[in-house]
């Protein structure tokens, strides 16, 4: 049905939808507007949550953090699902010209045998480490206040299952797809005295109730030095030992967590700089958090260093500082 | 061992991509009935209906991962086991 | 030493998520995960669970990623070419206004009712399922808004859907039932949303009514319809397995199950009614009615499903026969229903035109002429009179599922069927047995609702620049404001509505393909075909 429309008079009734023009001007708004802006449900719930009768589904109390509007806590990186699964799908497809190399030519399976060890009990044992960060991204998305928050904390959950994932396929490198690798992190990061600070931190952020508290521990603290710990110390100083095929697959890690650390210091800087209750709160979850997550990375850090582990600890936990006072935190 | 005559179905979007889909499934399954609405068409099977990666793959004159299916898929109702040469709908 | 093995579908999907989550040893289980136990539910063996699609992240953004591109370029060219006025007519854009006030709430909660789970569920494989449900979900609240988006900037009635979700009357109808869900434990949850609703219900939606979109010349909506319902399809599929798996862990499980299947069947039954409405009355170029569908979707396709669910026990719902003695008259009481109160809901009426009517008289042979015609043709003369029939108060809710209580009772088309009992010495009124059975189960969760004409009444619904003291005060028309709803602009007569009038200015063919053009600028034109 071909109509032919003289749509050149046409004119809009309106730009967009009445609370973007409220927010942003009364002008037409992009995708990630659209959507993220004030489509929480927000009022007149209707039955208190069986699992916890003295809350809301959303609940704008969930936290210790209280802001003025919780949709100032954006994401600069503007990801709604579209763009999302477009930009990811693309980074993929690298990525996996990568692996099918790196499985072709077998580099990493006919690694000397010590090298197939460390790997395995550091590289692939993180894939708990991510499942863990799936968790409590996923508790953020689940209890958290406002679609701009929650929906970067969905994308977040995603894309920590597909790191844990990513992790498990360097294994499966490493152990010609048996799954051995697999098996024996598994036993590392549950036994292993090395991994057994961090894995109690973990478990230790499962309990927290206020996402908030979860987002700073995890995003923030955690990653903020188990990230550069492994992927930049730990994976040079493999390199150094042993080439630069491994670093062609984690080159996705170091990228991804420079993205995703836009994200958390935006949040983390919008909260803090609302209210000086605030920021005390959030300073107040820095020291815990990172006081218990260093000390734990010391163990680590002699399994992945040996006993010159030293150096490299003081170097990551220095630039963490520094980031951290960049928020204009501690 | 599978008595049952209760419908399946699978419903894909009406295009392009999923005419040979459509032709390899009725090909593999005799009683499927295809029927056509706007834009979509669904293909009922009593009791059990499969789609053979090679009879798409025959189709299309290419390699094809079965997990394609998802782009064009509308629906289905039944149990599904998928491997990576068949995906099969039934009920016990 | 290259390596030339490869794994297949299952060992990448078991070998990528193998063994993820661990025993907890420095914690309390119970206090990782506090929502497992309260429901009575038994799972003995969260490893018997069995992810049917195994799908990995990798190939999920590959997939999504590809149907993403898809749909975003049919909806950028419909919105290049102003496909909005390539539709039959302006009736059709009504529907869509449901879709945006009603669909992208529910939605929006069924994200957030699945990111619990994911976080919830006892196990690595069954959380997995649930996350990637939960980002399937805030897609699909995203693309409906985006597709949506178009049209609000040319129709009336889209600009405020958030607001109104949580505020306006009929619209505490599919809010209420989705917060039932998200405030029920994390079992009922997925028996509810998983297995009822989308296994069962949601065909009705997204098939025939989608088609009929398609029919109708509605390229984007469609288009999300039918791409929304390829993840859905992924979803149907967790509700069976999810309802296997609970009736298999423990035979206790059954009657709670059962139970669920029994409330949820119903619940979710009553907000898709709506349903009926947009297929019979909303599509003026219909693919198939009400009672087709619920013939082909539910009697057929449940019937098989509930066939196969007999082994473990499980029996079709509870009301099941109650939707199909009321399949031939749903579109038709509710569509009565919104006409009378067109002044109070964000979408303008009509009555149907002679061709419609003739459709239904084919399609609703035992009903439409004897109780139904008769009614829609006096109220034609009324408007033709200039007195057109509406309604001057507010109906009485239902206390479950806040539809006005205008079903008949199932055995007498002729009878309004009114529930009534007492709790704690307070009266409460529901439209249905079914309703009234799921209150009495649960007594204390259904006495909280919030229900729009009680809060209207009580004076809660005022916007706060309201003085309530004041001598030209009327309760009405602040909690029409209050509730986002514009008087004269949003609701009302179709023929006489803004949409109608710009639809023929802008277009120059009639606002109802079956009526004679509304505004004189068409019929000086002449291009009515």
């Amino acid at each position: 049905m071909a109509v032919e429309i003289k749509t050149s008079g046409v004119k809009p009734l309106r730009n967009t939808f009445d609370h973007l023009v409220a927010r942003f001007g009364d002008k037409p708004a992009n995708r990630y507007q659209e959507f993220s802006f004030d489509t929480q449900p927000a009022t007149n719930f209707h039955y208190k949550p069986l699992w916890n009768p003295d809350s809301e589904v959303y609940d704008i109390n969930a936290s210790a953090i209280k802001m003025n509007d919780w949709y100032a806590l954006k994401d600069p990186r503007q990801f709604y699902y579209g763009s999302y699964v477009s930009a990811r799908a693309k980074q993929q497809e690298a990525i996996d010209q990568q692996l099918a190399f790196i499985d072709d030519i077998g580099s990493l399976s006919s690694l000397p045998e010590k090298a197939k060890n460390l790997l395995t009990e550091i590289i692939v044992a993180l894939r708990h480490y991510e499942w863990g960060a799936n968790t409590n991204n996923n508790f953020i998305a689940a209890y958290g206040y406002g679609t701009t928050i929650t929906q970067a904390a969905t994308i977040a959950t995603c894309d920590r299952l597909a790191m844990a994932q990513h992790l498990s396929r360097i294994g499966l490198l490493i152990d010609e797809k048996t799954g051995e690798s697999l098996d024996k992190a598994k036993r590392i990061w549950i036994e292993s005295p090395a991994w057994q600070g961090i894995r109690k931190d973990i478990e230790g952020v499962f309990v927290l109730r206020d996402w908030f508290e979860v987002f700073v521990a995890q995003n923030l603290v955690a990653d903020g030095l188990m990230y550069p710990l492994i992927f930049d110390e730990f994976v040079s100083s493999f390199s150094r030992n042993y080439g630069n095929d491994l670093n062609s697959l984690t080159n996705y890690s170091v990228k991804w967590q420079s993205d995703f650390a836009r994200w958390v210091d935006s949040v983390v800087k919008t909260a803090s700089s609302e209210s000086d209750e605030n920021k005390e709160q959030i300073n107040k979850w820095i020291d815990k958090w990172h006081a218990s997550i260093y000390s734990s990375l010391g163990d680590l850090a002699k399994l992945a260093f040996g006993i010159e582990c030293d150096e490299s600890l003081e170097k990551i936990n220095s630039s963490f500082i520094a980031r951290i006072s960049k928020l204009g935190l501690r | 061992m599978n008595e049952s005559k209760h419908p399946v179905f699978i419903a894909f979007q009406a295009n392009n991509d999923t005419l040979p889909i459509v032709n390899a499934i009725t090909r593999d399954n005799p009683l499927a009935i295809v029927n056509e609405m706007p834009a979509m068409v669904k293909i009922d099977c009593p009791g059990r209906l499969v789609i053979k990666r090679s009879s798409i793959e025959e189709e299309v004159g290419r390699e094809f991962d079965l997990q394609e299916l998802q782009i064009n898929l509308i629906s289905l109702s039944g149990e599904i086991n998928e491997d990576d040469d068949e995906f099969t709908l039934s009920w016990n | 030493m290259a390596n030339g093995k490869k794994l297949n579908l299952k060992q990448n999907y078991s070998m990528l998520t193998k063994g993820l989550d661990w025993e907890p040893s420095y914690q309390k289980k119970q206090d990782i995960f506090p929502q497992l136990e309260f429901e009575g539910i038994k799972i003995h063996d969260w490893s018997n669970w069995e992810d049917p699609f195994r799908l990995t992240i990798d190939a999920y953004w590959k997939y999504q990623g590809e149907k993403e591109k898809k749909l975003y370029a049919i909806i950028d060219a419909f919105q290049q070419n102003n496909g909005q006025f390539n539709v039959t007519d302006a009736r059709y854009v009504q529907a869509l206004k449901i879709f945006i006030n009603a669909v992208v709430g529910l939605e929006y909660n069924a994200w957030r009712g699945f990111s619990r789970l994911g976080r919830e569920f006892g196990a690595a494989s069954p959380r997995i399922a649930a996350q990637m449900q939960a980002i399937d979900e805030m897609r699909h609240a995203t693309t409906q808004t985006h597709a949506c988006s178009h049209y609000a900037r040319f129709f009336e009635g889209m600009g405020n859907a958030p607001y109104q979700f949580d505020r306006t009357w009929y619209l505490s109808i599919p809010k209420s039932f989705f917060e039932d869900a998200c405030s029920s434990g994390p079992f009922e949850f997925v028996v509810a949303i998983s297995f009822a609703f989308e296994y069962v219900l949601t065909n009705l939606v997204f098939m025939p009514w989608m088609s009929g979109a398609a029919y109708n010349g509605d390229m984007s909506t469609v288009s999300f319809g039918f791409s929304a319902q390829s993840d859905e399809a992924r979803h149907m599929t967790l509700g069976l397995e999810v309802i296997k798996f609970l009736l298999e862990q423990d035979p206790d499980n059954v009657p709670i199950v059962q139970k669920w299947i029994d409330k949820w069947f119903w619940r979710a039954y009553r907000v898709l009614s709506l349903v009926a409405t947009m297929m019979d009355y909303m599509l003026p170029k219909r693919v198939m009615s009400w009672d087709e569908a619920w013939t082909i979707y539910y009697e057929e396709n449940g019937g098989a499903l509930f066939a196969d669910l007999a082994r473990y026990g499980i029996k079709p719902p509870r009301d099941a026969d109650v939707t199909i003695k009321e399949k031939e008259r749903l579109s038709h009481e509710m569509w009565s229903i919104f006409y009378a109160n067109r002044d109070v809901v964000g979408f303008p009426l009509w009555l149907p035109s002679q061709e419609e009517m003739n459709w239904m008289s084919e399609k609703y042979p035992n009903t439409f002429d004897k109780y139904y015609r008769p009614r829609f043709e006096y109220w034609k003369e009324l408007e033709d009179n200039g007195t057109p029939f509406t309604n001057t108060t507010l109906p009485q809710l239902c206390q479950v599922c806040q539809w006005p209580c205008l079903f008949t009772e199932p055995d007498d088309p002729t009878e309004f069927s009114h529930h009534q009992t007492e709790y704690k010495d307070e009266h409460f009124q529901f439209c249905s047995d079914g309703c009234q059975h799921i209150f009495e189960n649960e007594p204390e969760k259904y006495i909280q609702a919030w229900l729009p004409v009680h809060e209207i009444y009580k004076g809660n619904c005022i916007l706060d620049d309201v003085d309530p003291e004041s001598p030209d005060y009327n309760p009405m028309v602040e909690a029409i404001r209050y509730m986002g709803l514009k008087p004269g602009i949003d609701g009302g007569l179709f023929k006489e509505h803004n949409d109608a009038m710009n639809w023929e200015k802008w277009t120059e063919r009639p606002s109802n393909i079956h009526n004679q053009p509304a505004t004189d600028f068409v019929r000086k034109t002449g291009s009515d075909k």
